[in-house]
């Protein structure tokens, strides 16, 4: 498949207000995301720098799935921030997912600060029909 | 009259004082985030001993990262490898951009460029860059001359 050459972008957008404020201080931002599908599933690749695989929640509730990637601030000991160009944050998003998935059979897994997600799609059994002759 | 020119040019003299004791703080603690020039944003953090730069390169492999060190320049090269995708797959969204980057930023000393460290977690990457020994800044102890 080919695929534009988008380049990297080196600025995070963040989330001013979604539902009301965050109880925690913190700065939240937006992952960056590809979502494709193929006839079984839907791919989700989603950055998220700095969250570990033990801080992330996904939940899918009916076509409603969220992400949320908690980060914990950095703060090297001994050190004083001289100069920045970014800040630490969480990273929040919601997607509503248009294709019946198969909740039981999702895979996460975050690697290099990406988190990707396969999204199983449940099979329309097929059922035939058989007409009777009256 | 006089009073209305007066008084403007006061406060204008009060701003520009202002403004001069940010930029002189501002070393110290960054007064607000600076936009990054290019791909990938940096924060620097220092002291004594050398300084400590962050990045966010997030979906980069670690053995896709270059740094080099000469004098007081690092320059950091990389690639983000487009992603895998299968040929019936169709993009919903695509947000993430991907390829070759290049940055080098200037610090205000000479480092000491076989002891440059870096690690790389989750798509963070630190680089620790210690400060030439002779480069640092000495402490000169002054002798008591004996009579």
């Amino acid at each position: 498949m080919s695929t534009n050459g988008k380049p990297m972008e080196a600025n995070k957008e963040e989330i001013v207000s979604e539902n009301g404020e965050q109880t925690r201080s913190r700065r939240s931002f937006v992952p960056r995301t590809d979502i494709y599908e193929s006839e079984e599933a839907i791919y989700l690749q989603a950055d998220m720098p700095g969250v570990q695989p033990d801080s992330v929640e996904i939940m899918l509730e009916k076509n409603l799935l969220s992400i949320h990637g908690m980060v914990e601030p950095l703060a090297p000991e001994g050190y004083q921030l001289a100069y920045a160009e970014y800040e630490d944050g969480d990273f929040m998003r919601r997607f509503r997912i248009s294709s019946q998935i198969d909740g039981d059979k999702i895979q996460a897994v975050l690697k290099e600060g990406v988190l990707q997600l396969v999204l199983p799609k449940t099979r329309p059994e097929q059922k035939k029909i058989s007409v009777k002759a009256g | 009259m006089y009073r209305t020119i007066y008084t403007p040019s006061v406060l204008s003299e009060m701003e520009r004082l202002q403004r001069e004791m940010n930029r002189l703080f501002e070393g110290v603690v960054p007064r607000r985030l600076l936009s990054a020039p290019s791909y990938p944003a940096m924060n620097v953090w220092s002291n004594q001993e050398g300084a400590l730069i962050t990045a966010e390169v997030p979906g980069v492999q670690p053995e896709h990262i270059d740094i080099s060190v000469v004098g007081e320049t690092l320059t950091l090269t990389g690639e983000r490898l487009a992603p895998e995708v299968g040929e019936d797959a169709r993009y919903h969204r695509q947000e993430r951009g991907y390829g070759k980057f290049s940055r080098s930023i200037e610090l205000p000393f000479r480092v000491d460029a076989d002891q440059v460290q870096a690690t790389f977690n989750q798509g963070v990457l630190q680089i620790r860059l210690p400060r030439a020994e002779e480069d640092k800044p000495r402490k000169i102890s002054v002798q008591v001359a004996n009579a």
